[in-house]
């Protein structure tokens, strides 16, 4: 069984995390080795770990998994990310393996590579998954029928509000794990200090480190990334611990005011409904829903916001949700797990001006 | 320029989707049907790409005939000509579809030339399975980036520039012409059809192909209709087969009300304090 780990600056990426934890009892309950590949040049951004060959605190992340063999894919061409030449060399990676099952966090990125490798390499792909185990059912198309292995799976559908029981049949499962759908399991010592690595340098894990270059035909059709900026400074919407977010009964965009005022006093983020950045009151990136942002904040403060699907989804995995609404009725008020009646203009000042005075 | 618009027919689901008694599908008895968000945008763009750099717009849907509907809806936004795949009531899966657009995208471009720009949503807002516009992209053999939130067309060079948000930026991707692009809404504004686009789409003729369930290895076009058939398109049924929807369980405690107006300010700020963020 093979996991496609992300890396960023801190090593393995949180949804990675996820994916290596969701895949080790499954690969443990088949009896088989659990294998990762990483993208040892395609780590964005630049800051990120060096060379996953030496990273030994990479290395012990992945033993901790107990992952036995880690594939660092390595080409020149590789060291920037582009769809096709990942989504390629984890085709041709498969290819050569043959794993059981391949697993990827379904973050944009993980989804988008695997759908590539999912089409080069003509196999199924199931996104979103949140749960997977081989099918015992004997029949004709049984668990080794002539188009391959049978799987149960469950996987999200319309952005979370429904599930759907699916069987994949493959001769190798390529699945991405839906966002949150699964705990990492935490590191013993998540913030080793430097001094440890000496130590560690003796107890090098276990894991075997083998080297994949993928081969890219002089005539290979890809998208070139050409530039990149990065948001200076605030808090990311979709890592923040606080997200305050307004809908239609701020009113306006000067309405937000107030709303930008206490996302700054809890260290927080602004999002936004639907209504409101078709209103042109908010730019899309702060919206917050299907279509746009999916955030799991400790608390997600609604401000005159209804609670529509389409926006609920987006918000639904946060830890709690505080709704404010002058109607008691409101879908996101019957959600929420606190609700303030009223009107948010009146609410929010007050709320910042209640955080002023315990200050002093 | 010549751009496609693939688009998918999708129940208009404003609150949680009622299921049929055999849960195998959401109850669209009572539901109006549209196209995705993302969709919606991808349409209003190829018809302002049109009418900067010239050419025309076709909308494509593999669905059931009603996806007519949608086609429609794209004319009377100003696209120039739709084509249907009618490929039944059942929903297909990921990798059938992606057959069945490559398919009629053959076909079409073997009468009309290749499109410059396939543009696709992001995902669709009922499965969501994020892979119908890379698989089609890959069988065409032409590039494809996903997420995309902005568009620029170089003429003279032939290629587009793509931009797309990421976690804490975003991204700017070039590809050469030919090539397809997966979009989501924010991208643009789209637009309100105007009467005479209504007028014009309900007179509209739509060109329309049959899907039909193959095995591989059979080509992807069955020559000869008879007279006034559709082409038929062999398609390929995919491994991923669609047993059942549920609905999650809600693990859904009471609502603890605080207050009402700026009185709860004070309960408000206990949380935050609770929560160490104040």
């Amino acid at each position: 069984m093979l996991v496609l780990v992300e890396l960023d600056e801190h090593g393995v990426a949180p949804g990675s995390l996820e994916a290596l934890a969701w895949a080790h009892p499954i690969a443990r309950e088949l009896g088989e080795p659990l294998h990762a590949a990483v993208f040892a040049s395609g780590t964005i951004p630049p800051a990120a770990p060096g060379d996953p060959l030496v990273d030994l605190s990479l290395r012990a992340e992945l033993a901790r998994h107990e992952v036995s063999t880690v594939h660092t894919i390595t080409h020149p061409e590789l060291a920037d990310y582009s769809p096709e030449r990942w989504g390629e060399s984890l085709a041709q990676l498969i290819a050569g393996l043959r794993p059981t099952a391949v697993v990827a966090a379904g973050t944009e990125r993980g989804t988008e590579t695997m759908a590539q490798a999912a089409a080069r390499a003509d196999l199924p792909l199931a996104v979103n998954c949140t749960e997977l185990e081989r099918s015992g059912a004997p029949g004709a198309e049984g668990p080794d029928g002539p188009d391959g292995r049978s799987w149960r799976l469950a996987r999200i559908r319309q952005g979370g509000m429904l599930l759907e029981d699916a069987e994949l049949t493959a001769p190798i499962a390529i699945v991405t794990l839906a966002p949150g759908a699964a705990e990492s399991t935490a590191a013993p010592n998540a913030a080793a200090e430097p001094a440890d690595v000496p130590e560690m340098q003796s107890d090098v894990p276990a894991v075997a480190v083998e080297r994949f270059e993928p081969e890219f035909g002089d005539r290979f059709v890809a998208s070139r990334l050409v530039g990149r900026t990065t948001r200076d400074g605030g808090v990311s919407l979709a890592t923040a611990r606080v997200v305050v977010s307004g809908g239609r009964g701020v009113g306006s965009a000067d309405g937000f005011g107030p709303l930008e005022e206490l996302a700054k006093l809890t260290g927080g983020a602004v999002g936004c409904s639907r209504v409101v950045t078709n209103n042109g009151w908010r730019p899309h990136s702060d919206q917050v829903g299907q279509t746009g942002t999916k955030v799991n904040p400790d608390l997600y403060i609604a401000c005159g916001i209804s609670g529509a699907t389409q926006h609920w989804v987006g918000c639904m995995s946060s830890k709690a949700i505080l709704a404010i609404n002058t109607d008691p009725d409101a879908p996101m008020v019957k959600r929420a797990t606190y609700a303030v009646i009223g009107d948010v203009a009146d609410i929010v000042p007050a709320v910042v001006d209640e955080i002023h005075r315990r200050a002093q | 320029m010549q751009v496609l618009v693939c688009v998918k027919r999708v129940p208009a689901s404003g609150g949680t989707p009622q299921l049929t008694d055999d849960g195998v599908r959401v109850d669209t008895r009572n539901l109006a049907f549209t196209v995705g968000p993302h969709e919606e945008c991808a349409v209003e763009e190829a018809i302002s790409l049109v009418a900067t750099h010239g050419g025309a717009v076709t909308v494509l849907s593999v669905g059931p005939a009603e996806a007519e509907e949608q086609l429609r809806y794209a004319i009377s936004m100003g696209a120039d000509r739709g084509v249907l795949v009618d490929s039944g009531a059942d929903e297909l899966d990921p990798q059938a579809t992606a057959s069945a657009l490559t398919a009629a995208i053959r076909q079409l471009e073997s009468e009309g030339g290749p499109f410059d720009l396939i543009m696709f949503g992001n995902e669709s807002p009922d499965a969501g399975n994020y892979q119908v516009g890379i698989r089609v992209a890959c069988a065409l053999g032409r590039a494809i980036v996903g997420g995309v939130k902005g568009i620029t067309i170089d003429d003279d060079a032939g290629t587009a520039t793509l931009h797309r948000g990421v976690a804490d930026g975003v991204e700017a991707y070039e590809v050469t012409l030919p090539a397809a692009v997966a979009v989501k809404e924010g991208l643009n504004l789209p637009r309100y059809p105007s009467m005479r686009g209504r007028l014009r789409a309900r007179k509209a003729e739509l060109a329309e192909f049959r899907a039909r369930i193959g095995t591989p290895g059979t080509p992807d076009t069955e020559g000869g209709p008879g007279a006034g058939e559709p082409v038929e398109l062999v398609v390929h049924r995919g491994g991923l087969r669609k047993l059942r929807l549920r609905r999650p369980a809600e693990t859904q405690s009471e609502t603890v009300l605080l207050g009402h107006g700026s009185e709860a300010a004070p309960a408000v700020v206990d949380i935050l304090e609770e929560l160490d963020v104040v």
